[in-house]
C-alpha cells in the first residue's frame, strides 16, 4: 500500500480538446498518472458507426496525436495513462498505441483494454422502459446503434495491479477514471464508500481538464482569467485518505480559485447528496474548498453511500435528419428582413408539403438562444436560422436549399448562406443490474 | 442591479435536463440567494423556454443554489434543434435576472 501523495494530471476534458496541455503536464507536472477523458454521451454511438465501416476503426479520432504527442514524457517519466479513448474499439485503440509507442522507439510498455460496456446483445430483448421518454426500449429495435454501460473502477484496477502502464477503456464513468488510481495505489477497498466518495469528487472537479483551471469561466470585468489563450489543465495531488489539492504547472495560463471550483463542482449535477456512480453515491453537500495560496487549493469532506447495484447504458439511435440553413441581413432594418426570411422559407416549405412543427425558426442576435425570454435592443446585424428535422434525408435537403435560394429569392441584402444536413445520432439510457456486464482485460507489450 | 453583481453561475446538461449553479462571490450574501432566487422565480424568468419543473438544491457550506430545469433542452442535446443545444448559454441569462433584493445587497 502507497502512503505518499499520488499525483494524477487531467489532460483531457473532451475529444476534441486542446493536446499542448496536456503534454506540458507530462513533462512538468511531475504527475504518477495522466487521464484523458474523451467520451461525450454521442460520442460512442459515433464511433460505433466507424467501427461498422471498418473494424480496425471506432476509437477517439485523436488518439494517434493525443498519444505521438504524450507517450515520449510520459514514458520519460514513468507517468502511467488511463484514457476512455478507446470508445467502440479499445482493443483497436491498444494495438494502434502499441504501434506509435513503437515507432516513437518506447519499449517495454503493458498495455491494457477494457471491454464489456458493449451490451447492445444483452439488452435487445429485455423489458426495459427508457429514461428519458418512459417509452419501452424495443421502440428503437430497428434504429438501435450502440448500447454501452458506463462501467466502474474495478477493471480499470485489475489493468493496474496487473502491472498496465496504459489503460485504455471504452464508456467508463468518467470519475472512475480518477478513482481507479486511488483505489489501486492506497489499497482502498470497493466497499469504503467514504474514501470512494472523495475519489469522485477529485474525479468530478478533473474530469473536465480546464474547466476546473478557469476555462469556460472568464466574464470580462467580473471573473478575471490571466493567460486563457495558454490555459494550463489541472493536477490532483491526493493523500491515502482521499482529501486532496487541486494546483496546474507552475507558469501556465488560467487560475485555480474558490469560485472556479465551486462552479465545476456543481457542473453537470443534480441532487448534491446524490451523485450516482457505478462504484458510489457521491455525497458533495460536505465539500469544502481552501484557498492555500494562488492556485492551490485544498478539498475536503467529500462523502459517499453504498451504491445502487444499477448501472446506466446509454443508447444510440438514428432519430432522421436535421436540414439547417443560415443567412445574414445587416443595417437598418435587419430585423424586419431577417424576420420576412424566416416567414417566407416557412411559407415556401409550405407549398412543398414539408411538415414544419419539428422546426426552429431563429434570428441569432435577437432571439436564437431564449427565445422571446430576453428583451433585445435593434442589433447591427441579425443571421436567420431555419432547422427542421424530418425522417427523410432528402426533404432535410429541400429545407437547407430553401434557405440558400433566399439570396436571388428573398428580401434585400441577405448575404453568407451556409447550409447543412446532418443524421441525427440520438441517446437515451437504461438501467440494468451490474451483474450482467461482463468485462475482460486484454494486454498487449510495445 | 443585476444578479450577476453579487453572483456567478454554469450550466450542465444531461439528456433533457439542465442544471444551473449561482454562486455567491462573497458567502455573505448567500442568504439572499436563498431568500430571493426562488425556483418559482427561475422557472417564471425562463417561461416557455422550460416545460417541466425546476427544482432548487441549496449548498449553504458553499454559499451555492442549484438549479435542476427538466424539460430545459428542447428535447435534450443530442436531437435539439436548437442553435445552444447544450443550453450552456442559459447560466449567463439568468445573471441577468433583476430583483429588489440589490437594494437590501447594497445598502
Amino acid at each position: 500500500m502507497n502512503q505518499k501523495n499520488l499525483r494524477i494530471g487531467a489532460g483531457a476534458g473532451y475529444s476534441g480538446d486542446r493536446i499542448e496541455p496536456a503534454v506540458e503536464l507530462a513533462e512538468k507536472g511531475r504527475l504518477d498518472y495522466l487521464v484523458f477523458e474523451c467520451l461525450a454521451e454521442r460520442t460512442i454511438a459515433l464511433a460505433q458507426q466507424r467501427r461498422a465501416r471498418n473494424p480496425e476503426e471506432g476509437y477517439d479520432p485523436l488518439l494517434e496525436a493525443r498519444m505521438t504527442a504524450c507517450l515520449p514524457a510520459c514514458a520519460q517519466n514513468g507517468i502511467r495513462v488511463i484514457t476512455n479513448m478507446g470508445a467502440a474499439n479499445p482493443v483497436a485503440a491498444m494495438n494502434k498505441t502499441a504501434s506509435i509507442a513503437a515507432r516513437l522507439g518506447i519499449s517495454g510498455l503493458k498495455i491494457a483494454a477494457v471491454t464489456g460496456d458493449e451490451v447492445s446483445g444483452q439488452i435487445r430483448d429485455m423489458d426495459l422502459r427508457l429514461m428519458e421518454s418512459g417509452e419501452p426500449l424495443g421502440t428503437l429495435r430497428d434504429v438501435l446503434v450502440s448500447a454501452n454501460a458506463y462501467l466502474g473502477a474495478e477493471p480499470i484496477v485489475k489493468a493496474l495491479e496487473a502491472g498496465a502502464d496504459i489503460v485504455i477503456t471504452g464508456r467508463v464513468a468518467d470519475p472512475a477514471l480518477f478513482a481507479a488510481p486511488l483505489i489501486h495505489e492506497f489499497g482502498w477497498s470497493f466497499s469504503d464508500f467514504g474514501r470512494l466518495g472523495k475519489g469522485t469528487v477529485l474525479g468530478h472537479l478533473l474530469e473536465c481538464a480546464g474547466q476546473v483551471t478557469g476555462g469556460f469561466f472568464a466574464d470580462p470585468g467580473y471573473k478575471e482569467v490571466p493567460n486563457l489563450a495558454r490555459l494550463g489543465f489541472p493536477i490532483g495531488i491526493v493523500s491515502a485518505d482521499g482529501d486532496f489539492e487541486l494546483t496546474k504547472v507552475p507558469g501556465s495560463g488560467g487560475r485555480i480559485t474558490l469560485a472556479t471550483c465551486k462552479e465545476q463542482l456543481l457542473y453537470e449535477i443534480h441532487d448534491p447528496a446524490r451523485y450516482y456512480t457505478p462504484d458510489v453515491v457521491a455525497d458533495f453537500t460536505g465539500v469544502r474548498f481552501h484557498q492555500l495560496e494562488e492556485d492551490r487549493i485544498r478539498v475536503t469532506g467529500g462523502s459517499g453511500n453504498p451504491k445502487t447495484g444499477l448501472l446506466k447504458v446509454s443508447v444510440g439511435y438514428l432519430d432522421g435528419f436535421i436540414g439547417e440553413g443560415q443567412m445574414s441581413y445587416g443595417g437598418p432594418g435587419a430585423v424586419r428582413r431577417g424576420q420576412l426570411a424566416l416567414d417566407i422559407v416557412r411559407e415556401r416549405l409550405g407549398f412543398l408539403g414539408i411538415d414544419t412543427a419539428d422546426g426552429q425558426f431563429d434570428l441569432i442576435g435577437v432571439n436564437s438562444l431564449y427565445g422571446p425570454t430576453l428583451p433585445v435592443g435593434e442589433p447591427a446585424e441579425v443571421r436567420a436560422r431555419v432547422a427542421v428535422r424530418t425522417a427523410d434525408r432528402s426533404v432535410a435537403q429541400k429545407v437547407a436549399d430553401e434557405v440558400e435560394a433566399l439570396y436571388t429569392n428573398g428580401p434585400a441584402g441577405g448575404g453568407g448562406a451556409v447550409k447543412s444536413v446532418r443524421e441525427v445520432m440520438a441517446v437515451q439510457s437504461v438501467l440494468i443490474p451490474a451483474e450482467l456486464v461482463r468485462t475482460e482485460i486484454h494486454f498487449q507489450n510495445s | 442591479m443585476q444578479l450577476r453583481e453579487i453572483a456567478h453561475s454554469r450550466t450542465g446538461d444531461k439528456g433533457n435536463i439542465a442544471n444551473i449553479s449561482v454562486i455567491a462571490y462573497r458567502e455573505s450574501d448567500y442568504p439572499l440567494l436563498e431568500k430571493y432566487v426562488t425556483a418559482e422565480r427561475v422557472k417564471a424568468f425562463f417561461g416557455d423556454l422550460v416545460t417541466g419543473e425546476v427544482i432548487r438544491y441549496e449548498l449553504p457550506g458553499l454559499g451555492a443554489l442549484n438549479f435542476v430545469l427538466h424539460g430545459a433542452l428542447a428535447g435534450g442535446v443530442t436531437r435539439s434543434l436548437r442553435l445552444d443545444a447544450h443550453g450552456k448559454s442559459l447560466s449567463s441569462a439568468l445573471l441577468g435576472m433583476e430583483e429588489m433584493f440589490f437594494i437590501e445587497a447594497f445598502e
